[in-house]
């Protein structure tokens, strides 16, 4: 019995390596310079990915302007100034209530606010205030859990040296809670990175001749691209391998995010404990 | 926490900005209730128009759904049962394998081999949903229209595949956390008593942490309703009462994606999606609210 739980623990393992490693080997000769520098060409059946890679860059950095400041002064009130118990505990079950909302949902609230109440159409601003959203929980609860394993007596010293709390919370807890808080960051980077959903009604174009000029152009993203390439159109089997080498581009992007946020979370864990 | 404010800071300008901030933060603070609110009254405002066309009844009810026709038909039927049985499905893949993946953790498993495969299990859950709605498509599609020999592999069983996968991160972590956290006293109490350690696992510590566990896969079967775009590539996107396992269906997130760029603005057929919105948003509340309570309520204190 204990060699069927180990077993499953590795099959589980196993197919992570098989789906990575399938899309990687089926990818890779589509994989060049050309590839993600260049323009679409022949109705994106020739050419590169840089629009698409381009827009999720700006989405990512415009939700991260939405998120991040939010997040953190959200974590920043529940650790550190909350007096009244009642609102805290609101406020978290509110946290984690936006955190279990369905993405495609968020992508509905978009539509409605954003693009159509606020007449901010189809865009960039609208993609990344949606992602910027769903993207807050990932950063209050990270930033919160960092910020409650800075020592109480750090705090105290700050104060008996005549600093503020504000001065104590932006010289001495943040920057020591600086790692816990990255982690939140790179995971929500990844997160907005990799979301379809949300950004199908508020930001991103099936095709986008010429690159964005302004926050309120759509853009072609990443994940997008993957689903209308493999669903949609006339080409499908044509260009496998341009989807193929997407998904590679796509999935190197969120690994990258998130690794480096793992391994600065492992490392703040065991810089506490030592 | 109990730290007197500073009254050293000297200047009243400071003060000030003190105060200014302190106010700032708390407003900023009640940002997530705020989005929470406006969700519901986005969603129940473009929702809830639909039912002056249409009644409640016909709506949940009606098992055709044909938004676009001349005489326009929004019964909804045919796409709960498809989410109930996608996420039915999904949960009896994903439920078990989580758990062995949690007991093996918590229990079995050396510190090394730990270290390995809990961030390998984190990796699963920042993948994409695209590239496993992708991966589901090329790969798995193929495999089971030719092993089972049947018309499509873009069906119920494949996508309820995919989503155990994807939800497989969010329950093992969190039923880990439970079990690990049941006190070293009540397993060697066990041991005590003669009991193995399968024993002690089995009637002990898992019994122990069910609260945890249950707050796991509730959480996960919440994931899996709302997951998106794993179902609509993979489901197969017909929008008719499933017969077997190998039939293409249309959750209730794939149908929102799927219509909403065809959909008017301001038509009873966008209305009609954000109904199925409001839906699929009162559902995960719902089982959010149950998951909090569960894990607050049951947690073992100072162990």
């Amino acid at each position: 019995m204990f060699i069927l739980i180990r077993m499953t623990s590795y099959l589980v393992l196993g197919s992570l390596i098989f789906i990575l490693g399938f899309i990687i080997m089926k990818g890779y000769p589509a994989i060049s310079w050309e590839f993600i520098s260049e323009m679409p060409m022949n109705e994106m059946t020739q050419g590169g990915i840089l629009p698409a890679i381009l827009g999720t860059l700006y989405l990512m950095i415009g939700s991260a302007l939405v998120s991040i400041p939010i997040g953190i002064i959200t974590a920043i009130y529940l650790t550190e100034y909350a007096s009244r118990p009642g609102l805290v505990k609101v406020i978290r079950l509110g946290v984690s209530n936006l955190a279990g909302v369905p993405s495609v949902v968020f992508g509905l609230f978009g539509l409605a606010l954003f693009v159509v109440f606020l007449d901010f159409g189809t865009s960039i601003i609208a993609g990344s205030l949606t992602l910027g959203v769903l993207n807050l929980p990932v950063i209050i609860r990270s930033t919160e859990e960092a910020l409650m394993t800075v020592p109480v007596t750090y705090r105290e010293a700050s104060l008996s040296l005549g600093a503020t709390r504000a001065q104590t919370i932006f010289r001495i807890v943040l920057p020591s809670a600086l790692p816990g808080v990255l982690t939140g960051v790179m995971l929500s980077l990844g997160r907005a990175a990799g979301e379809t959903a949300p950004i199908m009604f508020t930001a991103a174009s099936y095709y986008a001749p010429d690159l964005p000029d302004s926050i309120f152009s759509e853009v072609m993203a990443l994940p997008y691209h993957i689903y209308v390439m493999a669903t949609a159109g006339t080409h499908i089997q044509e260009t496998r391998h341009l989807q193929y080498g997407t998904a590679i581009i796509l999935i190197l992007l969120v690994l990258l995010l998130n690794s480096i946020g793992l391994v600065l979370r492992y490392r703040f864990r065991k810089r506490l404990k030592g | 926490m109990g730290i007197k404010k500073s009254s050293l800071a000297g200047n009243a300008s400071s003060l000030i900005i003190e105060k200014i901030f302190e106010k700032l933060v708390l407003v900023i603070g009640l940002t997530c209730l705020f989005v929470l609110l406006l969700i519901m009254i986005f969603l129940f405002g473009e929702g809830i128009p639909l039912f002056s066309d249409v009644s409640l009844s016909d709506f949940l009810l009606g098992s055709q759904w044909y938004p676009t026709s001349g005489n326009p038909r929004f019964g909804i039927m045919p796409l709960i049962t498809a989410s109930v049985a996608v996420t039915l499905l999904a949960s009896a893949f994903a439920v078990p394998l989580s758990l062995a993946i949690a007991v093996y953790l918590a229990e079995l498993a050396s510190p090394r081999v730990r270290e390995i495969v809990k961030p390998a299990i984190e990796i699963i859950a920042s993948i994409p949903s695209v590239i496993i709605g992708f991966f589901g498509m090329v790969a798995v599609a193929p495999f089971l229209q030719r092993q089972f020999n049947i018309d499509t592999g873009l069906n119920l069983f494949n996508a309820a595949l995919m989503l155990a996968f994807m939800a497989v991160p969010t329950i093992a972590s969190i039923s880990e956390d439970a079990i690990s956290s049941v006190p070293v006293s009540l397993k060697e109490a066990s041991y005590a008593l003669g009991a193995n350690r399968w024993e002690t696992i089995f009637h002990i510590t898992i019994p122990a942490a069910l609260s945890g566990i249950w707050t796991a896969v509730i959480l996960g079967i919440s994931r899996v309703i709302g997951e998106t775009m794993v179902v609509l590539m993979v489901a197969g996107g017909a929008a008719i009462m499933p017969d077997s396992l190998f039939d293409p269906v249309r959750p209730l997130t794939s149908n929102i994606a799927a219509e909403m760029a065809e959909a008017p603005v301001g038509g009873s057929h966008y209305h009609a999606l954000f109904a199925i919105g409001i839906i699929l948003f009162v559902i995960t509340f719902f089982f959010n609210i149950i998951a909090d309570y569960l894990s607050s309520k049951y947690k073992f204190k100072g162990s």
